[in-house]
């Protein structure tokens, strides 16, 4: 009896504690890509200042946004991180709820690298061939759009070897495989001539279109953009469809979000190639190598140049609101947006991020230190 | 006519023995092939023993080969001079002044004027990258500790940065193929490794790093520490909550309510409940706890919450258990000495079932130290540095951190995985030894 009675007590007492008062440190959700950035970033601001070290989650870009959006008080989060940036369906959203002043912070770049273990064959590759490899429709011989039938890279290109297509890569509810999807095969996919003038055409050529549409055998992608757009629907709606659809034939492998097991799959298979971020190959690089892209070897020169393709931007956003109201939160983004954190010599930078040009951190970090609104 | 009869009984006799032994015969052959099956039937169960011995010494065999690495961490003696100008603080500074100074510059000089020879922007900053990135804040607080030291030359016993220390402990001074090498280290770093190994400076202790410091994103400096207290933080809360309305329930509904439909319905509910994947409970936990009452994300609060209605069904189905184990003729016997209903439970019934009730509990509190899928979905899945000092700090647990860890970057954190993976199952092992041991010590045979 007196046990229940203690247990009792406890239980009075840890429901009192419920009420919480207002939030000493930060609360970042989002991308995941950007989190072993933020933290850090997290992780030395609570070292080096009195305020707490702020707490990082994983969320991915769109679940970040998502909680991002949903209003202000100390019950939602203060920062979100993204892989790419906020969309406007997700900006409307945040001004219904009454999220109004955001600041967005962009940090730097981050390459998608194509790799195999290092006893494999290198591979030189296009975003062309990435296409041809990995989309679901690639042109067949009478120029319609067909189910892709190539079983080898020979078949994608006579240059490259004649090994099974066999490529690792995160599932679609990852932002790595969002990007990938629109840079390397929609970049692709731009190359094949047809799909360049399709992708050309506005919504006042419906007719041409539709022709177009008729030649390449793809009315189903058409008729899906004209449901979602209705009259303002353009070409490039078609490309963005027909391009970013993957294979579902097996020649992509889904191998899950962590990125250090799909290293170790390519170890285990040397015929296998892998996609994953700048950062893993970075640290792995004495286990796989990356291929070379349109040219250029993914190195930190090249991403930080543009002259790699498949890179993509990162941000972060910050809830006006809250600032003054959670405390140390201007100073995290001073923090981030300093020389020492961001800038060409700064420690992201040793732990794989690619910095901005010049010119682009000069203004970023000026608006940013300004809290300067984000407009859509 | 005697002699047919003879022969017919012989010729019967013998016909009789034939069919006795072909009977004997076709029973032998029945019992070999019984005995044969019964054999194949034990075999068969043998293998499946030696193979699951087999995956758990596998599994224990790889996690231990990799993570026992982990509990030893580089460190290299390096004479460090105080600087009373560089620094511009004296023996007598405040511990403001101190926190001020700028220890980062001081440290990169002190470490130049160590080898002069490195003088080129890259090879300056893999001198830097040898060691951990915290080394400033180190020298800041021992100063802090102890502002005497100005002035003063002492040995530092520097912490090598995860790099340094994987090379060190892995691949240095063994013959490896380059390809087995684990090291991404420069040619200029590996000599720097091998000459100050030479001079004696560099040493392995005992990691005590990964017991007193909490999650981190340098390899060297990340520990489980957060993690612990968060586990057990969240823990208690599980305790507190599950326990007293576990143990309630069960008498409720062993003792006191009526059999009827709304018993059987609520009785097979606890059995489904029992089986719900812990994932649903997470959502729950979302919908309920953070969306309708408002409550703050990525507490060990929270977590308790939701961990209570995981456990629940595990501790109300065991403590109903016991409670039917306890003889009838203890309730009788005490309601025929005139005790009350609730006085018989309170008084004899509870004391004997509480063995079985508790051991219940602390089965479902190891499931619910393991357990990660839940708290994913209510923010405890999060990096968080520090050490949370109560149930409405942001907090992670040990299945959590594991699960972060094993999905870093950098090379380091796979032994580090593994051996957080070895301190939970130690853990476990040590609850479900301790629930082994309170049975075999409370219970009571009749």
């Amino acid at each position: 009896m007196k046990k229940l009675l203690i247990s009792l007590a406890v239980v009075a007492s840890v429901t009192n504690i419920v009420t919480a008062s207002a939030r000493d440190s930060i609360s970042i959700v989002g991308s995941s890509t950007v989190y072993p950035f933020a933290t850090v970033v997290a992780e030395r601001f609570g070292k080096s200042t009195d305020f707490k070290a702020p707490k990082v989650e994983s969320t991915g870009s769109g679940g970040g946004l998502k909680l991002f959006c949903k209003g202000v008080g100390v019950a939602t989060v203060d920062i979100t991180n993204a892989s790419r940036r906020i969309k406007s369906s997700e900006f409307e959203q945040c001004q219904k709820n009454g999220v109004k002043d955001i600041v967005e912070v962009l940090i730097g770049y981050d390459g998608i690298v194509l790799a195999n273990a290092k006893d494999g064959v290198p591979m030189q590759l296009s975003r062309k061939d990435i296409y041809l490899a990995l989309a679901k429709l690639v042109p067949g011989p009478e120029g319609k759009l067909i189910e892709n039938p190539n079983k080898t890279w020979k078949d994608v290109n006579p240059a490259l070897p004649a090994k099974k297509i066999e490529v690792l890569g995160p599932p679609p509810t990852s932002g790595t495989r969002d990007a990938f999807a629109e840079l390397a095969l929609e970049g692709g996919a731009r190359s094949i001539p047809d799909i360049a003038a399709l992708r050309n055409m506005g919504a006042d050529q419906a007719d041409e279109i539709q022709a177009l549409v008729k030649k390449l055998g793809i009315e189903a992608a058409w008729a899906t953009s004209l449901k979602n757009k209705g009259a303002s629907a353009k070409g490039k709606d078609v490309v963005k469809i027909i391009g970013r659809s993957v294979r579902e034939d097996g020649a992509y492998i889904e191998a899950g979000e962590n990125d250090n097991l799909i290293v170790n799959k390519l170890v285990a298979n040397p015929n296998a190639l892998g996609i994953f971020g700048f950062s893993f190959l970075d640290q792995n690089s004495d286990k796989v190598q990356g291929s070379i892209i349109d040219g250029n070897e993914p190195s930190f020169d090249a991403i930080a140049s543009g002259a790699y393709t498949i890179s993509r931007p990162l941000y972060f956003y910050i809830k006006k609101a809250h600032i003054g109201t959670v405390p140390g939160i201007q100073e995290y983004l001073n923090t981030f947006v300093s020389k020492d954190t961001i800038g060409p010599d700064g420690y992201l930078v040793d732990k794989g991020l690619i910095p901005l040009g010049e010119e682009l951190y000069e203004e970023m970090a000026t608006n940013a230190r300004a809290l300067k609104n984000l407009s859509l | 006519m005697t002699n047919s009869t003879n022969t017919e009984a012989s010729q019967a006799i013998t016909q009789l023995f034939e069919d006795r032994t072909l009977l004997a015969k076709k029973r032998a052959v029945a019992r070999k092939r019984r005995n044969r099956s019964e054999q194949r039937f034990r075999w068969a169960g043998r293998l499946s023993i030696a193979f699951g011995i087999a995956c758990v010494l596998f599994l224990f065999t790889d996690i231990i080969s990799k993570g026992i690495g982990a509990f030893t961490q580089t460190y290299v003696d390096v004479e460090i001079t105080f600087n009373q100008e560089t620094l511009g603080l004296s023996s007598q500074s405040t511990e403001q002044e101190i926190k001020a100074a700028s220890f980062s510059s001081f440290y990169k000089k002190a470490l130049r004027e160590k080898y002069p020879e490195i003088t080129g922007r890259k090879e300056k900053r893999e001198l830097y990258a040898m060691f951990t990135s915290d080394m400033p804040l180190i020298l800041r607080n021992m100063v802090v500790a102890d502002p005497s030291i100005m002035g003063s030359t002492q040995i530092i016993s520097m912490i090598a940065d995860d790099d340094f220390d994987t090379y060190y402990k892995h691949s240095y001074g063994r013959d490896l193929d380059e390809a087995d090498k684990i090291s991404r280290l420069s040619d200029m770093q590996e000599g720097l490794v091998d000459s100050l190994a030479k001079s004696g400076a560099v040493k392995t202790k005992f990691n005590t790093i990964l017991f007193t410091n909490s999650d981190s994103r340098e390899p060297e400096l990340a520990g489980i520490k957060g993690a612990v207290v968060g586990s057990i933080l969240t823990l208690l809360v599980t305790l507190a909550l599950s326990f007293p309305i576990a143990v309630a329930t069960a008498i409720y509904l062993e003792e006191f309510a009526p059999t009827n439909r709304i018993t059987d319905f609520i009785e097979v509910n606890i059995n489904n409940l029992a089986a719900v994947p812990s994932v649903i409970f997470g959502l729950l936990g979302l919908a309920i706890f953070i969306n309708f009452f408002g409550m703050p994300r990525s507490v060990p609060l929270l977590g308790g919450f939701v961990l209570t209605l995981m456990t629940l069904p595990t501790i109300i189905i065991s403590s109903r258990a016991a409670i039917k184990a306890v003889p009838p003729s203890i309730r009788e016997a005490a309601l025929g000495m005139g005790a009350s209903k609730v006085q018989t439970v309170i008084h004899h019934v509870l004391p004997l079932a509480m063995p079985g009730m508790l051991t219940g509990t602390i089965i479902g509190m190891s499931q619910a130290l393991g357990e990660t899928a839940p708290l994913l979905m209510i923010g405890m899945v999060a990096f968080i540095v520090d050490v949370p000092t109560g149930i409405t700090d942001s907090a992670t647990v040990l299945p959590v951190q594991i699960f972060l860890w094993s999905d870093s970057p950098e090379r380091a954190f796979v032994e580090k995985t593994s051996a957080a993976i070895m301190v939970l199952l130690t853990f476990l092992i040590c609850m479900n030894s301790f629930a082994v041991w309170l049975r075999k010590r409370l219970e009571r045979r009749w």
